[in-house]
């Protein structure tokens, strides 16, 4: 019996020759990552334990990114709390504002994230990293003490669920519109446990910045980890980011899967999720047409890449946002925001009536720049819409692709791209 | 570890972290202070009628969304002393392990527990017992690794044990 991808990664990182589903295992971590919100609850974790410091000061990353920069005192003493553990201990991978960015679009730019590694973060999108090829997955504060402190963690190795990929999506079609296609197939707790293995000939259609969205939303469908093959294009992308190391791993060709479905890429719509949970999916053409928006948020580590940038300027150029409508545009990294900035993005969202923000996760979270009132409705490129996430109780988030939340900040509805 | 005995608050599917306690309230990393906001936006009366010992009863996918650990801090820090359900989503699965809130995955007493029922838990067994309707489960007992954990009362110990 032949062992997955994602099991490839974790046997060798845990010193064995095999591994199979169900297994307990410590492995080896290649970085541990953590945010504002969950690494203050880190630290104070790992002040309990008998150690001396951090097992490696150049395999963390503490990226303040949520409520930064500092929306409130409380949030200023966290960012503190995380600045001072960070020149304590020396860390090298530290993002103050000025070099931060949502993490995860954030390090895999600053090449620390690649091919073959094991990587937890105490966030549950840190999933992201295995559009590289990557095992990472989402960890609580206490796992993450535990990984500074010792550079190992626990695992129960998941057993996976395959998603062939083929043919070639149509034009306004993206990685969103795959991930919450495949969400509303097999539910949010569809691959519960499990890793999501992105596999077939269609892969070479999808850009990167679309494998970071798939990879990103497997936690969306309850998944441990999302994988996919290291391509050409993953290997450029990190020949250009990183001067790691990598290493390629490829599924055993008798490996077990506990499921497998086909995606033919070019049947595919646009789909958007709407309240309360991601896998409320529907396709554009079945959307009311008179559903009325009044936010629209373009950003988060799922879509805030340039890409997602450059996607809603096309449909944006030239045109208006709907009056009342608020057009929120976040670039991910200071690096999207500088190459938006260059490319003429910016202007064009400036200049349709829209904002654009400092990198944060902010609004995604409820956390601020853009928080929702009563019985407010917002289309967002986000990841997830649960009952007052971006605010108010009785707000409504529909969750859609760059593509379909520009042509509703122009209409003011949900609106199709293809047919403004 | 003794057994777990309480009112059941009685919960649906899918119950998200940003149910369990919002962001908005995430500025703040103190038991106690996220233990007030404890369920509030799927249930205002939870914080103000939960007595110590009491228990969560939930059907699938609790937990799901946000990696906050926060989110089992709330629950345990509002006094509760065990959570019940069809299934855990897998990282609030690992973070009530590792801070040492009782859960145990049991299908067939979720569907038998109401609200307001009085149950008892015993977690050497994986016995859940519905004192009110005099009915009992046996449920999904821990792997005998994180029964080391929860015997040292969460990750921490664990590693200091070590």
């Amino acid at each position: 019996m032949g062992m997955t991808m994602t099991q490839k990664i974790l046997a060798a990182h845990a010193g064995l020759d095999k591994v199979e589903a169900g297994q307990l295992i410590e492995a080896n971590l290649d970085l541990v990552l953590g945010n504002d919100i969950t690494s203050p609850v880190a630290i104070k974790e790992m002040s309990k334990m008998k150690v001396d410091g951090v097992f490696d000061k150049d395999k963390i990353a503490l990226v303040p990114d949520h409520f930064v920069p500092n929306k409130d005192i409380k949030s200023a003493e966290h960012c503190k709390c995380v600045r001072e553990f960070a020149y304590r201990n020396q860390i090298t991978n530290y993002f103050e504002v000025g070099q931060m960015g949502i993490e995860h679009a954030l390090l895999p730019e600053k090449g620390l994230t690649v091919a073959g590694d094991v990587i937890i973060g105490a966030d549950s999108h840190t999933c992201t990293y295995g559009a590289l090829g990557a095992f990472s997955t989402g960890v609580g504060s206490t796992d993450m003490a535990a990984g500074m402190a010792t550079g190992k963690a626990w695992f129960k190795v998941p057993g996976a669920i395959k998603f062939n990929l083929v043919g070639k999506p149509n034009k306004y079609i993206s990685g969103k519109d795959v991930i919450l296609h495949i969400i509303g197939m097999i539910g949010v707790d569809g691959a519960l446990y499990k890793s999501m293995e992105f596999v077939g000939e269609g892969i070479k259609n999808l850009s990167m910045d679309d494998r970071f969205t798939i990879a990103n939303m497997a936690i969306e469908a309850g998944g441990k980890n999302g994988i996919f093959p290291v391509d050409e294009k993953a290997i450029a992308y990190m020949e250009e980011h990183s001067t790691k190391k990598y290493t390629v791993y490829e599924a055993d060709e008798d490996a077990v899967y506990d499921e497998e479905y086909t995606i033919d890429l070019s049947t595919l719509k646009s789909t958007v999720a709407f309240p309360h949970l991601p896998e409320n999916t529907h396709t554009i053409d079945e959307i009311d047409p008179e559903l009325k928006i009044d936010q629209v948020v373009i950003g988060s580590c799922t879509n805030g890449r340039i890409d997602d940038l450059r996607c809603a300027a096309e449909i944006l150029k030239g045109r208006k946002v709907a009056k009342g409508m608020r057009l929120i545009v976040i670039p991910a990294t200071q690096a999207i925001y500088l190459q938006a900035m260059e490319e003429g993005l910016l202007k064009i969202f400036i200049e349709a009536g829209g904002v654009v923000s400092t990198p944060t996760c902010g609004p995604c979270l409820g956390g601020y720049m853009g928080i929702l009132a009563e019985n407010e409705r917002c289309v967002s490129t986000t990841n997830r819409n649960f009952v007052g996430r971006m605010g108010h109780v009785t707000s409504e988030i529909y969750l859609a692709s760059p593509a379909v939340a520009a042509a509703s900040a122009i209409t003011g509805h949900i609106s199709d791209p293809a047919k403004l | 570890m003794e057994n777990a005995i309480g009112t059941v608050f009685r919960y649906g599917d899918n119950v998200d972290t940003d149910v369990i306690i919002p962001a908005r309230y995430l500025n703040s990393s103190d038991p106690a202070e996220l233990a007030t906001h404890c369920m509030e936006d799927i249930d205002t009366e939870f914080v103000k009628k939960v007595k110590k010992g009491d228990i969560i009863v939930a059907d699938k996918n609790f937990g799901c969304g946000s990696s906050r650990e926060h989110a089992p801090i709330a629950i345990k820090a509002a006094g509760v002393s065990c959570v019940i359900a069809e299934t855990f989503a897998r990282i609030f699965y690992r973070n009530a392990i590792n801070i040492g809130l009782p859960i145990i995955e049991c299908p067939e007493a979720v569907k038998n527990i109401e609200a307001g029922d009085t149950v008892e838990v015993n977690f050497d067994t994986g016995m859940i017992y519905n004192r009110t309707k005099g009915t009992e489960y046996k449920g999904q007992a821990f792997p005998p690794f994180m029964q080391k954990i929860i015997a040292a009362q969460g990750l921490v110990n664990y590693i200091n044990q070590k």
